[in-house]
């Protein structure tokens, strides 16, 4: 009776202890700023549901995104010969289900992304004008894609595309798995039990158990949360509140450099415009909007709104791509007397001080940006003032993101708006559907059925070209004139390229951050955990 | 009584310097509200700039002194604007009672929980793009003037029925008084520091509604300063850790409690009877 009652107490003094333990054990923990607008990883092309595709599914090579070389994944090796490239897969795969990964799946993968019916905007990448991609099982662990003509840095574009089994379902070849999803609120994922990869001793990947993903809208609190240790790792801070950890917490707070992501400023000159006659006239002048440019302070931008944490930006590619920025383009120079001269030349006039055109009206517009984005909306408050030095006067609408979306894709009832660019790859392909008219991301005037301008028309031949050889400098010429021409023509005026700004938490281990999405988990099965102190 | 009167005046004349100021903002703020020094961003208070820069390099102290402008005229219009509306809605539901109560009380619960933030981003994507400030500003607070009765009338119709059912009232009602004159002459005078508290908590929630609107792109807009965008911008501060080792950050949030607290002082016959 004794010893039994002995063993009682034991345990139930002991039993907060198990308690803790279980409560502590570590958890990497970290925010995305919405719910995912999706699970489907061939359908993600927002920020938080490519995270999870990341984290839950895997392609057949990834880009290592501190060297920006492909490294093998599911595919040990492959040959690419611009128009067929032949994938040698690992062999012994299994999906989280327990299913053997096999060159089929491979093949209905490919088959369902470029199904018109899946309307995935990854499989833009994989739509060719002469034909279709097909693709071949050679065996069980061959499996062969054709393309129906050259496209440069195909291979690259395997990166993105998540394998999926077979027969569907929601399966995947990632570290983790999705153990509990509370809408709006968190996900738990869980190590994948039939993961493949190993560490240089053997033991199964990844190193951390669990990762806790909570949904944060709210940046400051992602922040204090990041403080407190509730979360480990921070992306895309803001520049005052990263000033703010450096000074607190120097080795936690890293500066990644110039990233590729740009912010620009265009004016409407849609076919559909709702612009009345003469506010097409001057967003249709190449030397309007030079004028704008000359006349916009961006090391002030670079200075004031990002605390020194940007670099002025001269042309849609960051020098921290260093293979394909065009470095013959001038830097961006500020001069309001030559934006005036400029003007005067186009036929404005100024009238005590307020710009007029020929007709003698006045030279106003608004600039639409997206609500909340601080660091845009003290842009716009900038260029504001550096516009009303030269007689504009601008507007700053700050409005709901769904809504700027729907009046520049949709509606095209604006003047100017105020946006970035994400970036997640170096290769020119990646800007595709930016800089040829047809594209749905030629903000400016997007899916033009044939070119508007002459120039626009040379942009398309540009890119075109590009996309079609293999030979690397004649893709630099080609691209590094495109760069020129936008550097020229200004339709979409860039205004910095924002520094890559991340926290990584002392307990974190292993992290190789990267300016390149997903900048801190790119490696996430290599990251380790230290257990919180108590 | 001397005592409470002495209080009352000072109270009013430091709130008469407020509004004045406020008022006085051309006059008195030593630079434009929007001009940038860029060389002098985040600045501590010095002789040009007695509360220092903000983070764009403007004056504090001409921002505050223009949010005082924009802030004491337009909120507290709002808070009477909404507090109008439920009084007469509210009274009419405890006075007639029956369906017109129903009505009423189903409007004020529909009006508490249709998702307002909607209805708000399509009045923000119906107004021109280009709409000058001032517009702005108005259509931003007769927005949350028209759409801050509900609350108070359920509050107001429960003390008119309370009200036509008091001794005082069926006093008066034995006298032969109207139903009319006893809600006009009797109920409503009676309900005054109801009205007053009501009036007195919808102020500061009208400021922070307005700076909360500014998140969706609706209320002052930049560059315009409002006490709402100033105390917003506080709470950035806070997190970031830099409001409490810059007391000059706080001006503005300072201001806002003296002020409420200089109108209750002001009046205090009606919050405190």
């Amino acid at each position: 009776m004794m010893p039994r009652c002995l063993a009682c107490l034991l345990i139930v003094a002991f039993l907060p202890c198990l308690a803790n333990d279980v409560a502590t054990a570590p958890q990497l923990q970290f925010a995305v700023q919405s719910e995912p607008k999706t699970l489907d990883p061939l359908r993600s092309n927002d920020e938080p549901s490519e995270i999870i595709r990341y984290l839950t599914h895997a392609s057949l090579v990834r880009l290592n995104r501190v060297t920006q070389r492909l490294e093998p994944e599911l595919a040990v090796s492959w040959k690419n010969s611009g128009t067929a490239m032949t994938l040698e897969l690992r062999k012994g795969l299994r999906f989280s289900n327990g299913d053997a990964f096999r060159a089929a799946d491979v093949c209905a993968t490919f088959q369902r992304l470029t199904d018109p019916k899946l309307e995935s905007q990854l499989a833009d990448s994989f739509r060719f004008d002469k034909g279709r991609l097909s693709c071949r099982v050679d065996n069980d662990s061959r499996v062969t894609l054709a393309i129906p003509e050259i496209r440069a840095g195909f291979d690259r574009l395997l990166d993105g595309v998540a394998m999926q089994p077979e027969k569907g379902g929601a399966a995947g070849l990632g570290p983790y798995v999705i153990a509990q999803h509370n809408p709006g609120s968190f996900f738990v994922l869980e190590r994948n039990p039939n993961y493949w990869k190993k560490d240089l001793q053997g033991l199964p990947l990844p190193r951390v158990g669990s990762i806790r993903i909570e949904i944060q809208q709210n940046k400051e609190f992602e922040y204090l949360r990041f403080r407190k240790g509730e979360f480990q790792l921070l992306t895309n801070l803001d520049a005052d509140l990263f000033e703010r950890l450096k000074t607190e917490r120097p080795e936690e707070a890293l500066d990644l450099g110039p990233s590729l992501d740009t912010e620009q400023l265009w004016f409407n000159q849609a076919a559909r415009s709702t612009a009345p006659d003469h506010k097409k006239a001057w967003f249709a002048s190449a030397d309007f909007r030079r004028a704008i440019s000359l006349a916009i302070h961006r090391d002030d931008l670079a200075k004031v709104v990002y605390l020194g944490h940007a670099t002025p930006a001269y042309g849609p590619v960051s020098p921290a791509n260093r293979v394909w920025h065009n470095t013959g383009l001038q830097a961006p120079r500020t001069d309001p007397a030559a934006a005036a001269l400029l003007l005067r030349r186009a036929g404005f006039k100024n009238v005590n001080g307020a710009l007029q055109d020929v007709a003698g009206h006045p030279v106003e517009f608004s600039i639409i940006t997206n609500a909340g984005n601080r660091s845009r909306e003290r842009l716009a408050a900038m260029i504001q003032q550096d516009l009303a030095a030269i007689g504009m006067k601008v507007t700053v609408a700050p409005l709901d993101m769904p809504g700027v979306i729907e009046r520049v894709m949709s509606t095209f009832n604006y003047d100017a708006c105020l946006l970035g660019f994400i970036q997640s790859d170096p290769d020119p392909n990646s800007f595709l559907n930016v800089w040829v008219s047809s594209g749905s991301m030629h903000a400016w005037n997007p899916g033009q059925l044939k070119p508007a301008t002459e120039w626009e028309a040379k942009l398309d031949e540009l890119m075109a070209r590009q996309a079609k050889t293999l030979d690397p400098a004649a893709r630099k010429k080609d691209f590094d004139e495109v760069q020129r021409i936008a550097w020229d023509m200004q339709p979409m005026i860039f205004l910095v390229h924002r520094n890559g700004l991340v926290a990584v938490g002392r307990r974190v281990k292993n992290a190789q951050p990267s300016v390149l999405r997903p900048n801190l988990i790119w490696n996430v099965e290599q990251l380790s955990l230290e257990a919180a102190a108590r | 009584m001397r005592r409470r009167s002495l209080a009352q005046i000072a109270c009013v004349s430091i709130l008469a310097l407020v509004v004045l100021a406020g008022l006085s903002a051309d006059l008195l703020a030593p630079w434009p509200y929007d001009r940038q020094f860029r060389e002098g961003f985040n600045a501590a208070p010095s002789r040009h700039f007695p509360l220092g820069t903000d983070e764009l390099g403007r004056d504090r102290w001409s921002r505050l002194l223009y949010a005082t402008k924009v802030s004491v005229l337009l909120a507290p219009a709002a808070a009477f604007l909404s507090l109008v509306a439920a009084t007469v809605l509210g009274s009419l539901a405890g006075w007639r009672g029956g369906k017109v109560e129903q009505v009423v009380l189903a409007s004020a619960d529909m009006t508490l929980s249709i998702p307002w933030l909607f209805l708000l981003l399509t009045l923000r994507a119906l107004l021109p793009l280009d709409a000058p400030p001032a517009l702005s500003l108005v259509v931003t607070f007769a927005l949350l003037g028209l759409l801050g009765w509900a609350a108070p009338a359920r509050v107001i119709r429960q003390a008119t029925r309370e009200g036509l059912r008091s001794p005082y009232a069926l006093c008066a009602q034995a006298r032969g008084v109207g139903r009319i004159r006893l809600l006009r002459h009797h109920v409503l005078p009676n309900m005054r520091p109801i009205l007053a508290a009501q009036f007195w908590t919808a102020l500061p929630a009208f400021i922070l509604a307005e700076a909360n609107l500014g998140m969706i792109g609706l209320g002052v807009p930049e560059p315009l300063p409002s006490w709402g965008t100033l105390l917003h911008d506080l709470v950035r501060q806070a997190i970031s850790g830099v409001l409490f080792e810059s007391w000059w950050l706080l001006t503005p949030a300072a201001l806002v409690v003296l002020v409420v607290l200089l109108i209750r002082g002001a009046f205090p016959l009606e919050v405190a009877s």
